[in-house]
Formats: C-alpha cells, sequence, structure tokens
C-alpha cells in the first residue's frame, strides 16, 4: 500500500512537482506551433500548472466544491465558449468560463469569460501573495480524491460519468509501465479526445507516473506529418486509425510503378510468412527466410516504417474495438510490437494486456499487474483491482449494480479464459444465449469470425433455444463480384451473383474453416455453424436491417425472415422468397428468389489437455 | 456588437474614365472607401468591376480622372506603389506558382518586406538568415491563421480549387496590407468552403483592421459581409450605398432581373 505521507507520490500534483525537481530540465511536453516543435520542461511545465492554479484559486475556486455543480470551464475556442453561453440558462451555478484561444474572441466582454493568460497573471501574483498556497493544496490532496470524471460512450445507455481517484489512475499506469519496462525517454504522440479513458491513461497518467514526453499535434489534420517529425516510441490508437493508415500505404502502392510494386508485394510475401514469428523470437524460421526478411528489412519494411513515423515504436496498442487479423498480422510483420489491451471506462482502460512474445490475434492477453478476473457463470467478465471506479456520479444504483459484495465490477462482456490463461472476449454478455444442449453461444462472435473473410460482408447466426446453430450470410459484391469475373463467371446482380454455385462453394470453405477454428475453443467448439444460406439481398439500413452504425438487428431480422429461419431448421433443401426492399428514392419494390441451403462439415472438438 | 469603428475616407476615386480603344471600361465613376471598411463592388458581368479593382493598384491607367490614397492625390496609380503603400490583392483566376509549396507561395507575399539583397539571400547566411527566419515567423502566422498547417509543404498545384483561394489570400496577407483588394474570393466555390473565406474575410478585417474591397457575384455573401456596396452597369455607377439601400434600388433591381420594355 502506499504510505499516506504527503511525500509519497500518489497524486498527479506531487508527481508533477516530483518530474519538475528530478528532471526539471528534460522536456515534458511538445507541441508543434507555427511550423515549430515547442518544448516546455518539466519544471516549466510545473510553474504553469503552479500559475493556472492560483489563477482558479483567485477566481475562487476550492479543492472540494459544493457537490455536483460545474462552476468552472475551460474550453479550447470560441466555438465552445458559444456553446457554453447557449447552456448558461441551463446551468445557473456556471461562474466562470476560461478559454484557451483567443482567436475571434474580442468582442466577447462578458465580465465572467477569462482567456487562460488573464488566469495565469493572477495566478502569478496570487503565488507571490501566497507563497504557501500550492504546497499547503497539494498536501492536502489525498490519493481517493476523484482526480477525473470521465463520461461512459452510452451506446448501451444514459452517459454515465465515472468517478476515478489518483489511485486507481496510478496504479494502472504504474503497471503498464512496469508491464511494457516504460522509461523517461518515451515519446508519445496524443492526439486522441481527452475526454476518452484511452487518452487520458496513455498521455496523462502513464507521463506523469513515469515521466515521459508527450507530444501534440498541430491540427488534426497533420497528425500523419507531426507523428513521422517525433517518431514516437509508445503509441495508442483504436483499429480505425491503423485501418486508414494502411489503406493509404496501400493506394500509394498500387500508383508507384511496377519495380517498386514488386519488390513491395514480394517481401510483403516474406514478412506475412515469417515477420511476426522474427519479431516474437520465435524458432523455427529457415536461415534464408531470415535472410530474405532482413533484405526486406533493408529496402521495405524500414523506409515504410519511417513513412508511417513508427521507426522508433517499441511498443503500440490498439483497443476499442476488434481489430481485423489481416490488419493486426500486417503491422506485426512488419516489426512493429502492435498488441492488443482490454478495458474500459470504468478499469482505467487497464484490465488485460498482450505481453511481448504472447501476442495473439484471437485474445486480449494475460490479466494486467495488480488486476484479478474472474468469470461468473454466465460467462461475464468480473474484474477487480485498485483500478476500478469509485463510483458513478450521483448513480449509487448503477454503482450498486455494476460492482458486486466481493469488490468485482461486472463489466458487461462475456468471454473466457484460454489454456494459456489468455483473456478471450466474446460478446457483450446480454447478447450471449445457450444452445438447447446448454452451451453457451455468442452470436456476434461467430458472426465476426464469419466477416473476417473478405468475401462476407454481413453474416447472422442464430442458435438461442435451437440444437444447432445457423447463419445467414450476406456476400460482399465487391469482392465476391472480382472472384468471380477472374474466373469468368458472369453474372447480373447481387441476387444472381449470391445464388451461384460457385459462390455457395466458395462460402462454404469459409464457413468450414471458422468451424474448424472453433474446435479449438473449449465450450464454442458447439457453435459450428450446421447450415447456412445467403441471402438474396444485402441487409440494409433502409430496411431496418441493419442500424445505422451497421450493426446488424438479429431479432428484426429473424422476425422478417422467419420462412428461411424455418428452412434452415427444418432441414429443407431450398426455400422460395419475396421480400419488398425500399430504394434510396423512396419507392418500393420487391426481390424474389429460390435460396438453396447447405449443410457444412462440422468437426470433432479437440480436447487440449489445461 | 462590433468593436471596429470605421474611420475617414482613405481612398477617393473621381471621375475614373477608362477606356480600351473604342470600348469604354469605366466612364466617369467616383466613390470612396473609408479606414477599415468592407466595401463590395459589384454588378453583371462586364460591368467594369475587375478593371476598377485594376485601376486602384496600377494595373490600368485611366485616361481621365484622379485617385486620392492617404491624402497623396495622383492620376494613376503604379503597381509597385500601390504595394508599397499596403495594398494587396488576389486575382480572379488564381496567380499562384502552381509549382511551389503553399509555404513558398506565402512567402513571395514578404518580397517587398525583405530588406537584403538577392545575393545574400541567395547565400542564406548571417542578417539575411536572421531576416528570414524573421519573415517565416509571420508566414507561419498567416498559416495558422487561415488553418492550413497541413498543406504546409503540398505543392499548390496538387490542392482543390477552394484551398488554393485559401493560399491567394494567404499572400496577400503575408504582406501585411492595410488595404485588401479581393476579385471574386468565392467565384466557383461550394456552400462550404463559401463559408469558410466569409470567416476569414471577417477576421482579417475584424483582428487586423485591415480595409477591404471585394468583387463578388454571390449577393447573399455581399449583402451579409458589406458595410457599404457601389454597383456598376456598363461601365457606369447606378447605385452607392449601404446593402440595405442598395437592394431596394431600381436601377439596381432592374440591372440584375432586366427591364421590361
Amino acid at each position: 500500500m502506499p504510505q499516506e505521507s504527503p511525500s509519497a507520490l500518489d497524486t498527479f500534483p506531487r508527481l508533477l512537482l516530483h518530474h519538475a525537481r528530478v528532471r526539471g530540465d528534460r522536456p515534458a511536453i511538445r507541441e508543434k506551433e507555427y511550423g515549430i516543435w515547442q518544448s516546455w520542461a518539466w519544471a516549466q511545465a510545473a510553474d504553469e500548472v503552479r500559475a493556472i492554479a492560483c489563477g482558479l484559486a483567485e477566481l475562487g475556486f476550492r479543492l472540494i466544491a459544493t457537490e455536483g455543480t460545474i462552476r468552472f470551464a475551460v474550453v479550447e475556442d470560441q466555438e465552445q465558449v458559444d456553446k457554453m453561453l447557449e447552456v448558461r440558462a441551463s446551468c445557473p451555478l456556471l461562474e466562470h468560463v476560461i478559454y484557451d484561444d483567443p482567436r475571434g474572441m474580442r468582442h466577447y466582454n462578458q465580465p465572467f469569460i477569462h482567456a487562460l493568460d488573464e488566469v495565469q497573471a493572477m495566478g502569478a501574483i496570487h503565488n507571490r501573495n501566497h507563497p504557501d498556497f500550492i504546497a499547503d493544496e497539494v498536501a492536502r490532496g489525498g490519493a481517493d480524491d476523484v482526480a477525473i470524471m470521465l463520461y461512459t460512450s452510452g451506446t448501451t445507455g444514459k452517459p454515465k460519468g465515472v468517478c476515478q481517484t489518483h489511485r486507481a489512475l496510478i496504479a494502472a499506469a504504474r503497471g503498464g509501465q512496469q508491464f511494457d519496462r516504460l522509461t523517461a525517454d518515451e515519446d508519445i504522440l496524443s492526439y486522441l479526445p481527452m475526454a476518452w479513458v484511452g487518452d487520458n491513461l496513455f498521455s496523462y497518467a502513464q507521463a506523469l507516473v513515469t515521466g515521459f514526453t508527450i507530444n501534440c499535434p498541430e491540427s488534426g489534420d497533420t497528425v500523419m506529418t507531426d507523428m513521422r517529425e517525433i517518431g514516437p516510441t509508445y503509441y495508442f490508437a483504436p483499429p480505425r486509425v491503423y485501418e486508414n493508415l494502411l489503406t493509404q500505404v496501400m493506394i500509394r502502392m498500387e500508383d508507384a510503378g511496377w519495380v517498386k510494386r514488386g519488390l513491395f508485394h514480394f517481401f510483403m510475401d516474406v514478412a506475412k510468412r515469417c515477420g511476426a514469428r522474427i519479431l516474437d523470437r520465435a524458432s523455427g524460421v529457415s536461415a534464408l527466410d531470415r535472410l530474405l526478411y532482413g533484405l526486406g528489412n533493408l529496402l521495405v519494411y524500414a523506409p515504410l516504417r519511417n513513412v508511417l513515423g513508427m521507426s522508433r515504436i517499441r511498443v503500440a496498442y490498439t483497443a476499442g474495438a476488434a481489430i481485423g487479423p489481416d490488419l493486426f498480422r500486417f503491422y506485426r510483420s512488419l516489426g512493429i510490437n502492435l498488441k492488443q489491451l482490454y478495458g474500459q471506462t470504468e478499469t482505467c482502460a487497464y484490465v488485460c494486456l498482450q505481453p511481448d512474445g504472447g501476442v495473439r490475434l484471437d485474445t486480449v492477453g494475460v490479466p494486467a499487474p495488480g488486476v484479478e478476473v474472474r468469470l461468473a457463470d454466465s460467462g461475464e467478465i468480473l474484474v477487480r483491482g485498485p483500478m476500478l471506479l469509485k463510483e458513478y456520479y450521483k448513480r449509487p444504483d448503477a454503482t450498486a449494480e455494476s460492482i458486486d459484495a466481493e469488490g468485482y465490477f461486472h463489466t458487461g462482456d462475456a468471454g473466457f479464459l484460454d489454456t494459456d490463461g489468455h483473456l478471450r472476449i466474446i460478446d457483450r454478455a446480454k447478447d450471449v444465449g445457450h444452445l438447447a444442449g446448454g452451451a453457451m453461444f455468442a452470436p456476434n462472435y461467430i458472426e465476426n469470425k464469419l466477416k473476417f473473410f473478405q468475401y462476407i460482408r454481413e453474416a447472422v447466426a442464430f442458435g438461442h433455444g435451437r440444437d444447432t446453430v445457423c447463419a445467414f450470410i450476406n456476400i460482399d459484391i465487391g469482392a465476391v463480384g472480382n472472384w468471380a469475373e477472374r474466373r469468368g463467371i458472369a453474372y447480373s446482380g447481387y441476387t444472381d451473383l449470391a445464388a451461384k454455385k460457385e459462390v455457395y462453394e466458395l462460402i462454404q470453405q469459409c464457413v468450414e474453416q471458422v468451424n474448424e477454428q472453433l474446435t479449438g475453443e473449449g465450450e464454442l467448439a458447439t457453435s459450428q455453424v450446421s447450415r447456412f444460406l445467403i441471402l438474396h439481398k444485402e441487409l440494409d439500413p433502409d430496411d431496418d436491417e441493419l442500424t445505422r452504425t451497421r450493426k446488424v438487428r438479429r431479432g428484426f431480422i429473424a422476425e422478417k425472415y422467419a420462412v428461411l429461419v424455418e428452412a434452415l431448421y427444418g432441414g429443407k433443401k431450398s426455400q422460395f422468397i419475396e421480400t419488398q426492399v425500399k430504394f434510396e428514392d423512396g419507392r418500393t419494390g420487391s426481390v424474389a428468389a429460390d435460396l438453396e441451403i447447405r449443410d457444412v462439415r462440422t468437426f470433432q472438438a479437440v480436447r487440449k489437455a489445461a | 456588437m462590433s468593436a471596429r469603428q470605421i474611420g475617414e475616407v482613405i481612398l477617393n476615386l473621381e471621375h475614373i474614365s477608362l477606356a480600351f480603344g473604342g470600348v469604354k471600361a469605366l466612364s466617369d465613376i467616383s466613390f470612396d472607401v473609408r479606414e477599415h471598411e468592407i466595401r463590395a463592388i459589384i454588378g453583371p458581368n462586364g460591368a467594369g468591376k475587375s478593371s476598377m479593382l485594376n485601376v486602384i493598384n496600377g494595373v490600368y491607367r485611366p485616361q481621365h480622372g484622379a485617385i486620392t490614397f492617404r491624402g497623396r492625390t495622383r492620376h494613376d496609380m503604379n503597381t509597385h506603389q500601390a504595394a508599397a503603400q499596403g495594398i494587396a490583392r488576389t486575382f480572379q483566376n488564381i496567380a499562384l506558382f502552381r509549382g511551389m509549396s503553399v509555404l513558398d507561395n506565402i512567402m513571395t507575399g514578404r518580397n517587398l518586406k525583405m530588406k537584403h539583397g538577392f545575393l545574400l539571400q541567395a547565400l542564406y547566411w548571417g542578417p539575411a538568415r536572421r531576416e528570414e527566419l524573421a519573415h517565416r515567423r509571420k508566414v507561419e502566422e498567416v498559416i495558422d491563421f487561415l488553418e492550413i498547417q497541413h498543406i504546409r509543404k503540398t505543392p499548390v498545384g496538387r490542392l482543390p480549387y477552394g484551398l488554393q483561394k485559401r493560399v491567394e489570400l494567404g499572400r496577400a496577407l503575408a504582406a501585411e496590407p492595410s488595404m485588401l483588394l479581393l476579385d471574386e474570393p468565392m467565384a466557383g466555390m461550394n456552400v462550404e468552403e463559401k463559408q469558410d473565406m466569409c470567416r476569414f474575410i471577417l477576421d482579417v478585417n475584424d483582428q487586423f483592421g485591415t480595409t477591404i474591397v471585394l468583387i463578388e457575384h454571390d449577393m447573399g455573401v455581399v449583402m451579409d459581409l458589406s458595410d457599404r456596396v457601389v454597383v456598376l452597369d456598363y461601365g457606369r455607377k447606378i447605385a452607392d450605398g449601404t446593402p440595405d439601400q442598395v437592394r431596394n434600388n431600381r436601377e439596381v433591381v432592374d440591372a440584375y432581373l432586366g427591364v421590361a420594355h
């Protein structure tokens, strides 16, 4: 347990003062401004913070303000000040609005609006008059004070304010530091939204715990350039960012001359074959492959890493959504140590991390230092540790609901620990059902596995309360169309292509591969897909079959295509269906087809010794 | 709401007439521009708007008339005088160096302010180097102001039209002009680009107090932006006043909508 003496580094202000003392002249923050990277050393950063803190005190800010009221708002620019002015009528307690960027603010002369510079100037005076003020306040703070309140995204209900203490964030940051052996020499690029727990852990808590440098890009549009200039050693991004980077590389490669393109594809094949294993220092890579990889590194991988700004990366993380296997492998095969982590706002984004040398696509790694992971009977993942939230803001009901008597937080995710002790996430717990035989059935997990094939655009798995799992498939018209053209298969449109024998063969192979993978996944081996059909129309948000964010609405689809579900489970060989469709211009029409239903090979479950 | 104070007349044009051979581009036009105001020149195609702008900064020399700028009356301006006295402009058809980067293009706007000779500049040595760094700082401020950091190093020829227009405005701003002449700054832009450009024009006027004379076709834009509007038709001035006055002027309506004969 950390000691409670004021000298212990258990709150963020204490950490800041500590770094100002021990590495006062090392860069704490860099920001690119007017085309030049400007640095603030730790001592400078501490001075700036001191000035802001004193300035806020001068305005009447107290450490423990009346609970549940926002009296101060610090915002970025004119646009946000305007928003504050708009909501001011409904926030009668809002006393001061402080802005950073003075652009366009010349004509705002309301007495409660202040420039940050003004506040700092006030603070400097305050600091002269009360030289002990900061030291006293820092001494008064405790590790169990709430350091920040982060709001959940609200995809699963009304957003809740998650109160995180200094102790929790520092514990999570220290754990990560220890796990990946982070030093004060790391450079991180900070460009994600501040309100997201990920940015808070990586760019704030870990920087203050470890003492490394935060680099802020010039603007949202310049991230790529700025990243290349800084060359971070430590990096964190959601999968979408990695995907965009890869797309840009691929587009530029397609525009390159044939020599470069040839080299690129040749060496990317080499990397695909052995790159990830070389990164993991695994054995069994042939001498020839090692030689080729070395050559490829010289000619392709190193220059490519440089273009991506990833030359110096020691550790890169992704989290927030499932990352596609090809994407993940691409970065790892280039020698970039991309890893996955698992966590949520309530756990400071810190539950599981992938250890170096133990990175696998389908797991999110092992429980992080200090974290206990347990599985409920329902398959829900429960976690306990110092990084848990203190409470939901003003929601004792929600707090009681999510933290049980033993102190475990209920994540709402279903998963299991595999034989190596790695956690595998399956689905949201509320979506997990059971087959008639009692085995767990996680439709989303199976659908994702199917969708990882480029030929499959959407999949809908059924099985809750049934004996076996059956699935609807939507082919990807681009990928399958291309595949068909190369084979000289003529087709007129989606419905026609979807009904082709050859396409059914292709999809059947994909489904069988998924079944084969499932055999190695314990309880999920019973969820192998036994029958499938390819839908005659693409699932579409306009027909209410998908949400606007393209998630399948399983219940609605089961009802709309009840005939097809019955045919799947009734053992029929084919089924006629006619469906109304809405066109983009609002007209409706109908699509009719006689859909073939295929039986798929299933495999015997492999039992591994635990 | 605005703290901007419209000042005295700084530019006064009296009885300007300009002809190309037998074609009368401008006949007997008089109007003035006050300090810190946004003054619009509008009119149908071929009304003489661009000619008017070219007279102000000395590209064309009128046959008759007098131009008084900052208390000094001349028969005509010349381009170098105009620039030296703080008049900068943009063009109807973008006139940038397409192969050069955005940064270099805007840097050319500083040319007049550079004190050191060509040779020292080329050597990038001693005082010339210090000077260039100071200019670069100014250019970076313009880049920041116009929010074009992400294209700083991009060759202008590769940029979309709306951004090229913004770069051209940047080059004019780099000269730190006291008067800015904008020739159809929003021609060919989509709604969003127009909104951005409007905001930049208002910000320039507001933050730097720059006097702005602009030609524009989009009536909505003109009426929203301008303090005063002068209307030309076939080289004659047919109206002059606030947007409201001009909007309700009979002759203006006729010129734009046509007259029933």
